[in-house]
């Protein structure tokens, strides 16, 4: 008996596919779900800052007067409460996770919007 | 949906003979708990006995003295260390007393005085 | 007269995942006595709910443990919901129902590939695990997170599953019952399994009552208790029966919690069948006044939320007690007078979970 199971066993796993993936070959599939970083379209943020007082972790820093979006990916732990908050929808939540990364660096997204009434000369 | 609950005052003086009472009954001790109000500290005692929930309330001064728990129920006393270490009341004749050991915190009784 | 040596155990071991420290004192082979030391991995969550609102602090809750993570979650809005009389829809109920018990499902797994670990049956644990991936992928499919799933909120949850997806589920409960009965085979028929577990550490049933133990620990020395029998969550319109086990030792705990696999598949089915339709969230207003217990069955045990409001957005207290807590005095017990060789054993089959236990 003992003997078969082995056998058996042994025959499974050399006819079936191994349960990891080759990762650098075969990169692996994020789901539609996964909460992998947070993603920001910085033309419709109002740099309200409801994001900065709502994150647990700190991880967002808005500066309204040089109309800049900060965020610490390192202190991010993609809870997505930013994305609900959110009065103008401009965050949302990517499925891929966020590069690694060798320093605690802070990601800036400056806004580039060219205000209505000034001169594009 | 909701669970039935009961609550009981009681005093010090009465604490180990009404605790006595319930270990006789087949009460089993769920967990002690201590929070704190803006004048004393509030100790919760939890029971259950198939399914029955209750609750002993405790209302005690910042430097009361309680007597322990521990002859009765021995595992108490992880709970009680616990009060001490975190609330900084003091408990008398605990089952083992890690003399304020068991957690190592920076702050003494982090959870009491600030 | 044998002498008395202290031999320290942890807070660095192979087997522990977390760090706990025993002082065991032995007499030549068996040890005589346990002291614990814990408080090594202790973060004073429940203090930071001064600093955190009550909507904001389940991200905290969640997060004090990650294999038990959901349910963590789960109970501190049951807690909360109670307290401010919120009605959750039916169908976030069963929703959480649906995560509770795939996170029961991925703790046990956990927890047996790391108990073939701790005996030296390296292949058992990958394939525990293996099986273990597949229940982590349809929780990443379903909420977002492998571990933390956060989905659930207060007054809900935040994810829905279509029904294309609950198809899914059903058919791959009918695979993971496949594979899971393989490796229970292993587990509970092996002569080398039965040769660590069988006899080893032996709780009785009075010791456990008097101990308050909890959850499988409890139930395999033959009380039947499960918390889920106070019909929180959709349990009360699902059928189940708490499993026991008499002996109450190693094996028997193995055991209850192989058999508790196959409870929570058929859970997930009944409860995938009956999940009616309709909305997945109410919206909360107010703040919580007054207190509660919340007490829910983790994959460890029960766990204990006491909360307490006052009326602002701040909540009074917040007090967790969890299972590992209430069953550390059990290990204690059963620690004394076992083999130096059977320690590690001992303290993997109360499923020990450190962070847990000190918050």
């Amino acid at each position: 008996m003992f003997a078969f199971n082995v056998t058996k066993r042994i025959f499974i796993n050399l006819f079936t596919r191994p349960a990891t993936l080759m990762y650098p070959v075969v990169k692996r599939e994020f789901t539609r779900n996964t909460r992998g970083k947070i993603e920001m379209n910085i033309e419709g943020c109002v740099f309200c800052g409801i994001c900065q007082k709502k994150c647990p972790t700190k991880a967002i820093s808005v500066n309204r007067a040089d109309q800049k979006w900060e965020i610490e990916r390192l202190k991010c732990v993609t809870c997505g409460y930013c994305v609900e908050a959110c009065p103008k929808k401009c965050l949302s939540m990517s499925n891929e996770y966020c590069e690694p990364a060798v320093s605690k660096d802070k990601e800036v997204f400056a806004n580039a919007r060219v205000l209505d009434n000034a001169t594009n000369s | 949906m909701s669970e039935k609950q009961e609550f009981k005052s009681i005093t010090i003086d009465k604490l180990v003979s009404t605790v006595k009472e319930l270990s006789a009954k087949g009460y089993r001790l769920v967990q002690i708990s201590c929070t704190k109000l803006d004048e004393n500290m509030q100790l919760n005692y939890s029971f259950d006995k198939d399914y029955e929930f209750l609750n002993l309330k405790l209302d005690v001064g910042k430097d009361a003295q309680l007597p322990s728990v521990s002859d009765i129920y021995w595992s108490a006393l992880l709970y009680e260390n616990e009060i001490h270490d975190l609330f900084g009341l003091s408990i008398e004749g605990m089952a083992i007393d890690f003399k304020g050991n068991l957690y190592k915190t920076a702050v003494k009784t982090p959870f009491g005085n600030c | 007269m044998s002498r008395r040596t202290i031999i320290p155990f942890g807070p660095q071991h192979p087997v522990l995942p977390e760090p706990i420290h025993l002082d065991l004192v032995m007499e030549d082979e068996k040890v005589v006595e346990a002291i614990p030391s814990i408080g090594f991995v202790h973060r004073g969550l429940e203090k930071l709910v001064e600093k955190k609102d009550f909507i904001e602090y389940i991200y905290v809750a969640e997060r004090i443990c990650g294999i038990c993570s959901f349910m963590h979650g789960m109970g501190y809005s049951q807690a909360i919901e109670q307290i401010m009389n919120i009605e959750v829809p039916e169908r976030a109920v069963f929703l959480r129902t649906i995560w509770a018990e795939f996170s029961r499902l991925h703790s046990h797994l956990l927890w047996l590939g790391l108990l073939a670990d701790a005996f030296g049956f390296e292949n058992l644990f990958m394939n525990c695990w293996r099986v273990r991936e597949k229940i982590l992928d349809i929780i990443e499919e379903t909420t977002g997170g492998r571990v933390i799933f956060g989905s659930c909120k207060v007054g809900g949850v935040r994810k829905d599953i279509d029904p294309v997806t609950l198809k899914r589920i059903d058919k791959l409960l009918a695979e993971l019952e496949k594979e899971i009965k393989d490796i229970s085979n292993v587990f509970m028929n092996e002569y080398t399994v039965k040769r660590r577990l069988v006899g080893v550490g032996v709780l009785s049933k009075e010791d456990a009552h008097v101990l308050g133990a909890v959850g499988p620990m409890m139930r395999a020395s033959g009380i039947a208790q499960d918390m889920r029998n106070l019909g929180y969550g959709a349990y009360s319109k699902l059928e189940f029966e708490p499993i026991t086990r008499t002996n109450g030792d190693s094996y028997d705990r193995c055991a209850v919690r192989i058999d508790e696999l196959f409870q929570s598949i058929s859970l997930i089915r009944q409860a995938v069948d009956k999940i009616p339709e309709g909305p997945v969230d109410v919206k909360v207003t107010g703040n919580p006044d007054g207190e509660y217990f919340a007490r829910l069955e983790q994959p460890r045990g029960e766990v204990v939320y006491y909360i307490k409001g006052n009326g602002t957005k701040f909540l009074d207290r917040v007090r967790v007690r969890t299972p590992t807590f209430a069953n550390v005095p059990a290990l204690l017990k059963l620690l004394q007078g076992c083999d130096f060789a059977d320690v590690p054993i001992l303290i993997l089959t109360i499923d020990p979970c450190i962070s847990c236990t000190e918050r």
